[in-house]
């Protein structure tokens, strides 16, 4: 089914895509309607215009394709399913996402895949075509977050400050040659291995699929893994009183 | 129940700005529009809008805007201005009655200038006259209170939604170069009209998004150099910061936003040393002046806007670009609204001020 | 033989059983508590000594010590306590001043204690500091800006003199002779490595010291001990001591005895000599005179240091602050009345002056009513215990705080209050060559390097909480503190709402 969205209250148009019997449903004229697949699961929208904050909260497997811009806390807590924009998303994407994925064609905001984590069977990834702003993967726990700064020229870096602030699991690729100059201590970097871009490689395919951009391209360019140093030592931070 | 200005109130909020730097004039329909996509984050007790450019008529004036409690308060406040200023004109300032906007104060207009005699027995300059005459009257005449002193431009605001605040001052009926909007989601009520944004004071306006940190530690510097924060809001502090630092030490806009949303040491250290040392003066001696916690700002000036968040970005922020048109908006929904085919639309950086002005030579 | 009307106030409890006779208890008391007898075989204990310093207890190897209060006892008496009654015996004893160290003890209002701190919650994010950037560096010095361009409009930074600090903490004045060469050593080396500065106090800087430099601060106090050209120039920045919160309008004694080799030549006084610093500086009679004597310090540094003047809270310490902040001093030290001593008449100690927390509001406060905040910065000092008292401290309107006893306390210090005998079991207050070599000052310097860390992480937490990022935000913001239990002047002069409110 069609829904245009146009001036509709974002829990009339929410409603409706629960109680639409179809499992594809397209979205026309979409302008700021927040949660809009929000807990879903089984079903596909795609969605015209821009889509509000928390697109996808709590996603339970269903499928979002934004074609068009997306706002702030997409994919917030989300726990399956995907989300794809083929545009810009805002702040903190994929919020304490513990399973499921977000491709996004464009840029993202800051504090991106902050606290994602992964648990069991369950691990989420975020790939960003093009940068991301500051504290990407900040308290990152789990997961996968991949950044191939597409349009990035060359001696310039995908990533704002702070980079994986807090990391303490998971994985932040970098389609890149050098670290950003405020690299933490805290953290570890190695350039990708065989091994490293096995794992990745299924996602950046799959990118490349959804938003029709040239894998050898995108596949052929060093790649840096950061992961957090294991040595943990936000411990010694902290002296028992008694 | 303690009315805003007896005690602090924290905001969220909602904020949306428009600028022809071609000086093309926009109806203030099309910013009603833009803000009211953003119903959600306001909570219906507080709309206002600043427009510039909307007096050309009037444009060597400066225009205040003023509530009253009463005609009582009314008439003593205009007994100070008849002898601080010569009134050109004077109105109540045309509203249409809406059913969600109650208990308004009295609401008028006036375009004065102040006495030449006046003004020279000050030994101030001209700015800095209406502006402490502006702070007596807020401060000193009880139930009056001026909401907007500049010239060529205006606020308007109420306890309500922001469209029915748009509706309610006819702003249709006003076109300009510059709009800024804002909802408010106060905490409490704050019992009167005047705590609503924007605030203003000459041709400063601020909208703001977010409860900064830093309040008492800005205030209580800021009130050195003659201000009084009567109303205890974040954006009351933060016009005062940004007037004392532009139009009070000279400051540009973008130095401005260096001392409120300095970078962090760690990055000044990254930068080439004149840098460097450009950046620590500014930290160390405004270093009172520097705001911290979640905010989005747009500030309002004669002849530009400035948009800025806070240095972690804690606020959303999107702006986008249309011909000679510049949109600024807290989602960025609220900006296709009102023009759906953008040619470049982006997201600035924390502590990285984006500034737009009227292009060389246009007279507005 | 004359009767002894002083009953030993602490009892030496040895565990029998536990004691091997070792006699360490013995070799470490330098007050001659502990003795052997050799016809028992076993240790005896002359309690009239003991100053419970903790020094045996902390060395026996079997644990077989503790000090405890005696609880023998004089016939109760709400208004004549033991240790009023002891004193008066003491004094008809001797017919002395009576003489005590460190801070005032005395059951004051702690006002830091009625000082409670805000956090976020909701309506604005608070930080976790750990993870996130968090800043607590800090300036001080004058700070009244001066915009000036080049041709092309581009700002030209104003180098004006300044402190600059990676967290506002400074060891305050502690002089070498008050205490020992080791415990300078700590202190200095503490400073540089963590980016903050110490303070010679008035004895002079010791000739090791000098590359030290850029963490030291030189004092020059009334007796001018060790002050020249070269010394001036040494530091980071000069302090003029007016007084201190132990002893606000008294002058210094260190007795000849202390007057070593080494410490008279820092002093530049005769060994043996008394080292006796007037009550006040003999060029400073008014408040001009102290105009005088700051650009005289400033022309001999070449106006590249900044200029402290210490004072000591007492009544009208708001227009003191005042009258220094228009002397053209960059920084005015303020130190509350329970600021430590190596020695100070007890009167003077436990009744003058008043409290930091008061006395830095008022000042603060002033100096923005006039609107000469920015010309000087406020350190504030006198018994500054945790970094919640640092937090509380900034929030009513310090810039930075200054340590001395807690610095001790992280030197070893029992805070047995008995510096003035100079007998330190620790080797702090001591210039006893056997004593002062029990201070390692590479233990010393990594211990005070930890306390500093350890507070300056406090109050990134605290800082994290009320959702700010850098200190200089904490600075003023008095909202950030409410009062519990205080009466609506002392909270009116705090500038500080009560909670709840």
């Amino acid at each position: 089914m069609v829904i245009d969205a146009r001036n509709m209250h974002f829990k009339d148009l929410n409603e409706s895509i629960r109680r639409s019997p179809d499992a594809s449903i397209e979205i026309q004229n979409c302008c700021g309607q927040r949660y809009i697949g929000c807990g879903l699961s089984g079903k596909e929208l795609q969605i015209y215009g821009t889509p509000g904050n928390a697109l996808g909260a709590y996603l339970s497997g269903a499928n979002l394709f934004v074609h068009g811009n997306g706002q702030d806390a997409a994919g917030d807590t989300m726990d399956g399913g995907s989300i794809y924009v083929d545009g810009l998303l805002g702040d903190a994407a994929g919020y304490a996402m513990r399973g499921g994925s977000i491709y996004v064609h464009g840029n993202v905001g800051y504090r991106a895949g902050i606290h994602m984590k992964a648990y069991e069977e369950k691990s989420p990834l975020l790939v960003v075509g093009g940068e991301a702003g500051s504290f990407l993967g900040e308290y990152q726990a789990g997961g996968t977050i991949i950044v191939l700064g597409l349009h990035t020229e060359k001696g310039r870096l995908p990533v704002g400050n702070f980079c994986g602030m807090g990391m303490h699991g998971g994985s932040i690729y970098l389609r890149a040659e050098t670290l950003p100059p405020d690299f933490s201590e805290r953290l570890l970097s190695r350039e990708a291995s065989e091994e490293d871009r096995s794992h990745i490689q299924p996602a950046v395919q799959e990118f490349c699929r959804a938003f029709g951009e040239d894998f050898e391209t995108v596949w052929n360019a060093c790649f840096l893994v950061i992961t957090p140093n294991s040595q943990n030592p936000y411990k010694q931070l902290y002296a028992a009183e008694q | 129940m303690q009315r805003e200005g007896e005690i602090r109130i924290p905001s969220g909020c909602a904020v949306s700005g428009i600028f022809s730097k071609a000086g093309t004039p926009i109806s203030g329909d099309t910013i009603i529009r833009s803000i009211s996509v953003m119903h959600d984050r306001s909570n219906g007790l507080g709309g206002g809008f600043a427009g510039y450019g909307i007096y050309p008529e009037y444009k060597k004036y400066y225009a205040f805007h003023i509530f009253y409690d009463n005609s009582v308060s009314k008439q003593e406040c205009e007994k100070f201005l008849e002898r601080h200023f010569d009134i050109i004109n004077l109105s109540k300032i045309p509203t249409r009655k809406h059913p969600k906007i109650m208990d308004e104060p009295l609401i008028w207009r006036y375009f004065v200038t102040p006495l030449p005699h006046k003004l020279s027995d000050s030994q101030l300059d001209e700015r800095e006259f209406v502006a402490r005459c502006v702070i007596r009257v807020n401060t000193q005449i009880n139930g009056a209170y001026i909401f907007s002193s500049g010239k060529n431009m205006g606020v308007f605001k109420a306890v309500g939604f922001p469209e029915d605040v748009g509706e309610f001052y006819r702003l249709d009926e006003y076109s300009g170069y510059c709009w800024t909007a804002h909802g408010r989601y106060p905490t409490n009520t704050p019992g009167w009209w005047g705590g609503a944004h924007p605030f203003a004071l000459l041709d400063f306006s601020i909208v703001h998004n977010g409860e900064i940190s830093s309040y008492d530690a800005n205030r209580r510097w800021v009130e050195m150099f003659g201000y009084t924060c009567n109303l205890q809001t974040d954006t009351e502090v933060i016009t005062y910061i940004f007037d004392y630092l532009i139009r009070k030490q000279g400051l540009t806009l973008q130095e401005a936003a260096s001392v409120v949303a300095a970078p962090f040491w760690d990055t000044i250290r990254r930068m080439p040393e004149k840098e460097q040392e450009r950046l620590t003066y500014l930290r160390d001696v405004f270093s009172s002046l520097l705001i911290t916690g979640p905010f989005s700002i747009l500030l309002g000036f004669e002849g530009g806007l400035m948009a800025l968040n806070d240095r972690l970005k804690l606020r959303s922020m999107v702006v986008a670009e249309k011909g000679d048109t510049f949109y600024v908006a807290s989602e960025e929904s609220a900006i296709r609204i009102i023009e759906p085919e953008v040619d470049r639309l982006w997201a600035p950086r924390g502590g990285e001020p984006v500034i737009v002005r009227l292009s060389s030579g246009t007279s507005v | 033989m004359s009767i002894e009307y002083i009953y030993p106030e602490f009892e030496v409890i040895r565990h029998p059983e536990r004691c091997i006779g070792c006699r360490i208890c013995e070799q470490q008391c330098a007050n001659g508590v502990h003795s052997f007898d050799p016809k028992s075989g076993k240790m005896l204990a002359d309690e009239s000594k003991c100053v419970n310093c903790h020094r045996c207890v902390a060395l026996c190897p079997v644990r077989a010590l503790k000090i405890v209060k005696s609880d023998h006892t004089f016939r109760p008496n709400s208004n004549w306590p033991d240790s009023i009654i002891r004193q008066v015996y003491r004094q008809a004893g001797t017919g002395g001043v009576l003489l005590s160290s460190m801070g005032n003890p005395e059951p004051y209002p702690i006002y830091w204690d009625k000082l409670l701190i805000n956090a976020s919650q909701v309506t604005n994010p608070s930080i976790d500091p750990l993870r996130e950037p968090m800043e607590t560096r800090t300036f001080l010095g004058r700070k009244t800006p001066v915009i000036r361009r080049d041709s092309e409009g581009r700002l030209l930074p104003q180098k004006s003199p300044r402190l600059e600090l990676s967290t506002p903490i400074l060891f305050s004045a502690m002089s070498y002779g008050s205490i020992s060469y080791n415990a300078h050593a700590s202190l200095a080396a503490a400073a540089k490595e963590l980016g903050i500065c110490y303070n010679t106090g008035e004895g002079g800087l010791h000739k090791d010291f000098y590359v030290y430099g850029p963490n030291t601060i030189v004092q020059v106090a009334s007796g001018r001990f060790g002050v020249h050209k070269e010394y001036l120039n040494a530091g980071a920045a000069v302090e003029i001591k007016i007084g201190q919160g132990a002893k606000p309008g008294i002058g210094g004694h260190l007795p000849g005895a202390k007057i070593v080799e080494d410490v008279s030549r820092t002093r530049m006084i005769p060994e043996g000599s008394d080292a006796i610093s007037p009550a006040p500086h003999h060029d400073i009679y008014s408040i001009e005179d102290l105009h005088q004597l700051v650009f005289s310090l400033k022309e001999a540094t070449g106006y590249t240091k900044p200029i402290i003047v210490k004072v000591a809270a007492v009544h009208n310490i708001a227009a003191i602050a005042s009258g220094i902040a228009r002397s053209g001093a960059d920084i005015i030290a303020i130190d509350g009345f329970r600021g430590g001593t190596g020695a100070a008449p007890t009167r003077i100690r436990d009744t003058i002056g008043i409290p930091i927390e008061l006395a830095l509001a008022a000042v603060d406060q002033r100096l923005r009513e006039e609107g000469i905040r920015g010309d000087v910065s406020i350190i504030a000092g006198g018994s500054i215990r945790s970094s919640a008292d640092m937090v509380k401290a900034i929030a009513l309107g310090a810039d930075a705080v200054y340590i001395g006893t807690a610095a001790l306390l992280a030197l070893g210090c029992h805070l047995c209050r008995s510096c003035h005998a100079g007998r330190c079991n620790w080797g702090i207050a001591t210039q006893r060559p056997d004593l002062v070599k029990r201070l390692d000052p590479e233990t010393g310097r990594q211990r005070l390097v930890n306390l500093v860390q350890a507070w300056t992480l406090e109050i990134k937490e605290i800082m994290g909480g009320m959702g700010i990022n850098s200190i200089e935000a904490l600075r003023g913001n008095r909202l950030m503190l409410r009062g519990v239990g205080l009466t609506s002047r002392e909270l009116s002069i705090l500038g500080v709402k009560h909670a709840g409110e």
